[in-house]
């Protein structure tokens, strides 16, 4: 909302510099988002009177005029404007003046001849020929208003207002209006309000015998005022009226139609003004729309309305929708002779909903969504009857025609000072919180508060605490701690993920942080088969494009993209983090399962599948984990078939990791061999080990054992490692493999791993026996699964 | 003989002195004291002398002995020092080449910043909650004063799963889900993702993160909110900073209010940082709405409460000089590292 200050001192007289003025209404509640001083930049422009055009005697396409600026001679100016003419008023930026954007005028000799200045035209002064109807784009201003040479510019033709740009919250639509910031900026300075009322002197004719007006759903308009003027002169409405028109951003079309802007903006209350001839049996019915109807909306566009939309329509068709916009055949044309001004108030969700389903917000429409008092539309359109006679361009037909909805009483609250103060903080009076409520329209009789009805927004004691809060200044309120103690700390789980977090940072890993969203694409990138079951998302149903229409049910894609990302950048090596969600439909359920992932990736120089094992060991182990089964897994699609593991803990999928498939990489244009992993937090979590215990340091000397065995190159290590546990039982303390072998005296098919076993026991010295026992005891085992001593 | 013995000790301390080579060095003890060495030799004639010689000379023979040992045994140690002393010059690197580095990972610059404030709150006595970001309606709105037809809805581009079911639009959905759970005293914070149907640039992403802020007591004031955060900006901004409340409108408080922080650039005087207005925004808050609290079955009458939310990304932003939020997305190593 702009507001012209011109404007608001017709009805608050404040004297006080914009800046100033800015500061404290944003304290008060209205937001300032800034302000224009017009003109600001015009220096030493003055208003000049054309004696002479004589033509330049080296230049056809110049003239040199004498132009008196209210000194006592005249300056002489060159000019190449062709529309110039002895006793034109015009602009005149004198020797050393500015324009606007900086623009610095000097004197200078055009074609030999001196030239004082310049004239300047509608841009140059950065107006439109909106603002100055008779005016020209390329030419000079014409002025054609009442002035004297010499006279400073910006007052001449109205360029010295100051609009204050204001952000208005949804709750507050009556200070989308002149009126209602009025009424804010007096309360905030403890100024007097000083409101018009409308007077209208025409009174020939009854407005009842010409049209007549049924509401027939009293609920969607609570009420239907409508006036009407005759012998309407459509015509540019006068230059003060288009100045606050300007000010207010709007543009100046005619005087009927600015009128209408110019009551909405000053009133808050938007009114649209038709055609009476075409209104069909001079009846206006305000009814829902049947199934299909169409419209021709005032912009041009044809709209099929429902059944749910409010419209006004004579006995035939709609001529309007309701509070959002006319329709092209009924409006004001040149040859409209009689209007009707139509001041409604419709329900705010009614029209924000037919708005919304149209795609057509406007003007109108925005005010009436916010929910506007139906006590606003008389004063309103007598205003706009009162501006009808002030311009001269009507007559103004007798009699109101005024159809009330469903209106609803004034709300009434207790004005219970003690709890404002508690809830608050502060502790002032009741009778200055009186005071406070008076000065923005409530009334109050003993505990009984009025709410005006302007003021939808306050229904609650919670509401007038704000309103006393606001003026009493949030900045007075106190600073206070809360009382009371209490125990800031992490759940076990919030650890838990901190834990993880921590560990992988000190593994080398970077966090990133990626979209929860996923493209369809990113899960063919992935080679996920068509009937996985991964490829069951949540799905948007509004998204902003296929990239952002899933969420994510893995969180594999989002890394190999930025690994992917990583790589076309130039980016030698990665390691790469992420703690975030995966979605996962429930059957049955509203909400999906989001399930904390910890992503690992992996590219470049020492990146392969056993430095992202070693990660996930050392994961799981700092994450305490409970033992857990590491399991070949070839049929993961992402994956390289014969280099992916699958982590179980009591047969419960943990994750999974693996080098990536070499067709993925390819998708994802990542050139080199990449690594990823995807661990279940909260399984994790879950299958914590018992809590630590500290084991005494032993006392008694360990004894090691150096095994090299042979066996078939498909046995994987895991079972010759859960051999030698089960059969040395107790007593083992570490197996540790430290060599692997294939070549030269090995058998074809046959792989030689070598083994450090370290056997103790906590209480004794292991006797030779004891040992050898062990050794012979797993070598058996060994043996059983073929598994032999290398000879 | 006794002369001989003198002679003895004089050339072998002279020539031990001298000595600058283990190797020599050895050589003189064999040379003196090895089973033919001088000494030795001169022993071997002890049988020729008389019994009344034969002690004073032994003596004699002894103290020499003793005497060259012990000088070798001084030439030793000094030779060691000088070969540890050359063996550690000779052992002198460039400490000025640079060090040989472990790759340690680096946390992404919003969690960087989370972390910070977590800990803030959490020293306040304030607990963590989280929530789900596939949120109902019911929560995301309604429970929160945003029925279907509000226009408040219109400035939150909401993306739908379907006509129940939402992308969270911002963390106070969590605010209903805590006090539905728990009975007051609450005292809580809820970090998260939070999503809008924004198109991305420079400042506008579809998925961003809010911290959720809510506490609920007997006698909770408004005056409190303005103690907690005035104490939360200082411990983020340092002592110095300063803030201030306007009034707003937010439909689950009342009273509402923004905060904005001093423009760190012009301190208050107005430049292009703030966009002329002295002021920075940084958070929403206000007093839990009585119709929010007894919605979640909590007694108006009885408890009060606040609330606040603010932005994660635009505080990172501003503290890191980050004009482009799409770079905490992307996650290009040459950004994550420089934090």
């Amino acid at each position: 909302m702009n507001l012209s200050q011109r404007w608001l001192s017709d009805f608050v007289k404040v004297d006080c510099p914009p800046r100033e003025y800015a500061h404290r209404l944003t304290m008060s509640g209205s937001k300032v988002e800034g302000y224009e001083i017009e003109g600001e930049e015009i220096t030493n422009v003055v208003v000049g009177r054309i004696l002479s055009v004589e033509k330049h005697p080296d230049a056809d396409k110049l003239v040199v005029c004498q132009v008196e600026v209210g000194r006592d001679e005249p300056v002489q100016i060159v000019t190449g404007a062709t529309n110039v003419f002895a006793g034109a008023l015009v602009p005149v930026a004198l020797d050393g003046s500015t324009l606007p954007g900086g623009v610095k005028i000097k004197k200078g000799k055009l074609r030999g001849i001196v030239s004082n200045g310049m004239m300047c035209s509608v841009s140059e002064l950065n107006v439109t020929v909106n603002d100055f109807p008779g005016a020209i784009e390329d030419g000079i201003l014409i002025i054609d208003e009442d002035c004297t040479p010499g006279e400073d510019i910006r007052t001449a033709l109205g360029l010295d207002d100051t609009v204050v740009e204001f952000e208005i919250t949804s709750n507050r639509p009556d200070c989308l209006s002149v009126i209602g910031l009025a009424r804010e900026t007096a309360a905030t300075f403890g100024l007097p309000l000083t409101l018009h009322e409308p007077a209208v002197k025409g009174n020939e004719g009854d407005i009842h015998e010409m049209l007549q007006v049924e509401i027939l759903n009293p609920k969607l308009c609570s009420r239907y005022t409508a006036k009407m003027v005759k012998n309407i002169k459509i015509e540019p409405s006068p230059r003060w009226l288009r100045e606050r028109l300007r000010a207010s951003g709007v543009r100046p079309i005619n005087n009927i139609v600015d009128i209408t802007n110019y009551v909405m903006l000053e009133y808050g209350q938007p009114m649209h003004a038709f055609d009476h001839k075409y209104v069909n049996g001079a009846k206006i019915n305000v009814r829902n729309a049947a199934e299909g109807e169409k419209i021709m909306t005032l912009d041009g566009i044809e709209r099929t309305l429902s059944p749910e939309m409010l419209v006004i329509a004579d006995e035939k068709a709609p001529v309007a929708v309701a509070g959002i916009m006319g329709g092209e055949f009924s409006g004001i044309m040149d040859d409209t002779n009689t209007i009707v001004f139509e001041s409604a108030c419709f329900s705010g969700s009614s029209v924000r909903t037919t708005a919304k389903k149209l795609g057509m917000r406007t003007e109108s429409s925005s005010r009436f969504e916010k929910g506007l008092d139906p006590h606003m539309t008389v004063p309103a359109v007598l205003r706009a009857c009162e501006l009808v006679e002030m311009l001269g361009a009507g007559e103004v037909v007798g009699g109101i025609i005024d159809i009330k909805g469903e209106i609803p009483e004034p709300t009434k609250l207790m004005l219970d000072a003690g709890w404002i103060n508690r809830f608050l903080g502060i502790d002032i009076s009741k009778e200055e919180m009186v005071k406070i409520l008076e000065k923005i329209g409530f009334t109050v009789e003993g505990d009984v508060i009025t709410v005006p009805t302007f003021r939808a927004d306050v229904e609650h004691k919670a509401d007038v605490a704000e309103e006393i809060a606001r003026f009493y200044g949030y900045d007075k309120i106190p600073v206070t701690a809360i009382k009371g103690t209490a125990e800031g700390r992490l759940t076990e789980t919030q650890k838990f993920e901190r834990l993880a977090r921590e560990t992988m940072l000190s593994l080398g890993a970077y966090e990133i942080n990626t979209y929860s969203f996923i493209s369809p694409k990113l899960y063919d990138k992935a080679m996920l088969p068509a009937d996985s079951q991964l490829r069951n998302s949540v799905v948007i149903s509004n998204p902003l494009g296929e990239d952002t229409s899933l969420m994510r049910t893995t969180t594999i894609p989002s890394m190999l993209d930025t690994l992917s990302r990583n790589y076309n950048n130039r980016n030698l090596e990665a390691a790469m983090f992420e703690i975030g969600n995966r979605y996962l439909p429930v059957e049955g359920e509203a909400l999906p399962d989001e399930r904390q992932q910890v992503t690992i990736g992996l590219y470049g120089r020492d990146a392969d599948f056993f430095l992202l094992k070693g990660m996930v060991e050392t994961l799981l182990d700092r994450l305490n984990a409970k033992e857990y089964d590491v399991q070949p897994d070839s049929g993961n699609p992402t994956f390289h078939p014969g280099r992916c593991a699958s982590i179980y803990i009591d047969g419960q999928l943990v994750g999974v990791m693996g080098e990536v498939h070499p067709l993925v990489l390819q998708n994802f244009e990542i050139g080199v061999k990449a690594y990823a992993a995807e661990l279940d937090l909260r399984t994790l979590f879950a299958n914590r080990a018992a809590e630590k215990q500290y084991k005494p340091l032993p006392k008694y000397p360990a004894t090691t054992r150096d095994l090299a065995l042979v066996c078939d190159e498909d046995v994987p290590v895991a079972k010759l490692q859960k051999a030698i546990r089960q059969a040395s039982g107790k007593i083992l303390e570490s197996i540790e493999m430290f060599d692997i072998y294939r070549g030269k005296q090995i058998p074809d098919g046959k792989k030689s791993i070598a083994y450090k076993i370290s056997l103790r026991a906590s209480d004794r010295t292991l006797t030779d026996e004891e040992t050898n026992g062990a050794m012979k005891k797993i070598l058996k085992a060994l043996a059983d699964i073929d598994v032999t001593l290398r000879s | 003989m006794k002369q001989q013995l003198e002679t003895i000790r004089e050339q072998a301390k002279e020539a031990i002195g001298r000595v600058s080579d283990a190797k020599v060095l050895e050589d003189l003890r064999v040379k003196y004291l090895g089973k033919k060495g001088e000494l030795t030799a001169i022993l071997k004639q002890m049988g020729r002398l008389s019994a009344d010689e034969r002690p004073v000379i032994g003596q004699l023979a002894n103290e020499v002995r003793g005497d060259i040992e012990q000088a070798i045994a001084a030439t030793n140690e000094k030779l060691k020092e000088r070969m540890l002393e050359e063996k550690l010059k000779s052992e002198t690197i460039d400490v000025t080449m640079p060090g040989r580095r472990t790759m340690v990972g680096k946390k992404h610059p919003l969690f960087q910043v989370l972390d910070e404030i977590e800990e803030i709150f959490l020293g306040m006595g304030f607990s963590i909650a989280e929530g789900p970001e596939v949120e109902l309606d019911y929560y995301n709105f309604e429970a929160l004063n945003i029925p279907k037809d509000h226009p408040a809805r219109d400035t939150q581009d909401t993306f739908y799963i379907d006509d129940n079911v939402v992308l969270r639009t911002q963390t106070s959905p969590m605010q209903i889900r805590v006090m539905e759970k728990q009975a007051p005293p609450i005292r809580i914070i809820s970090p998260g993702r939070v999503y809008r149907s924004d198109t991305v640039d420079a400042t506008h992403s579809p998925v961003f993160h809010q911290i959720e802020g809510l506490v609920v007591d007997k006698g909770v004031t408004m005056a409190d909110l303005k103690g907690t955060l005035e104490i939360f900006a200082k411990r983020l901004y340092g002592e110095d900073a300063q803030i201030r409340f306007r009034p707003h409108h937010f439909p689950f408080t009342e009273p509402s209010a923004e905060v904005d922080i001093m423009c760190f650039a012009c301190h208050g005087e107005g430049c292009r940082l703030c966009k002329g207005e002295g002021w920075i925004e940084i958070l929403g808050s206000g007093m839990v709405h009585p119709k929010v609290l007894s919605g979640c079955g909590i007694d108006p009458e009885e408890y009060s409460g606040f609330a606040f939310g603010l932005g994660l990304e635009r505080i990172v932003m501003r503290r890191y000089n980050i004009q482009d939020l799409r770079l905490f997305f992307e996650n290009d190593l040459r950004f994550l590292d420089q934090f």
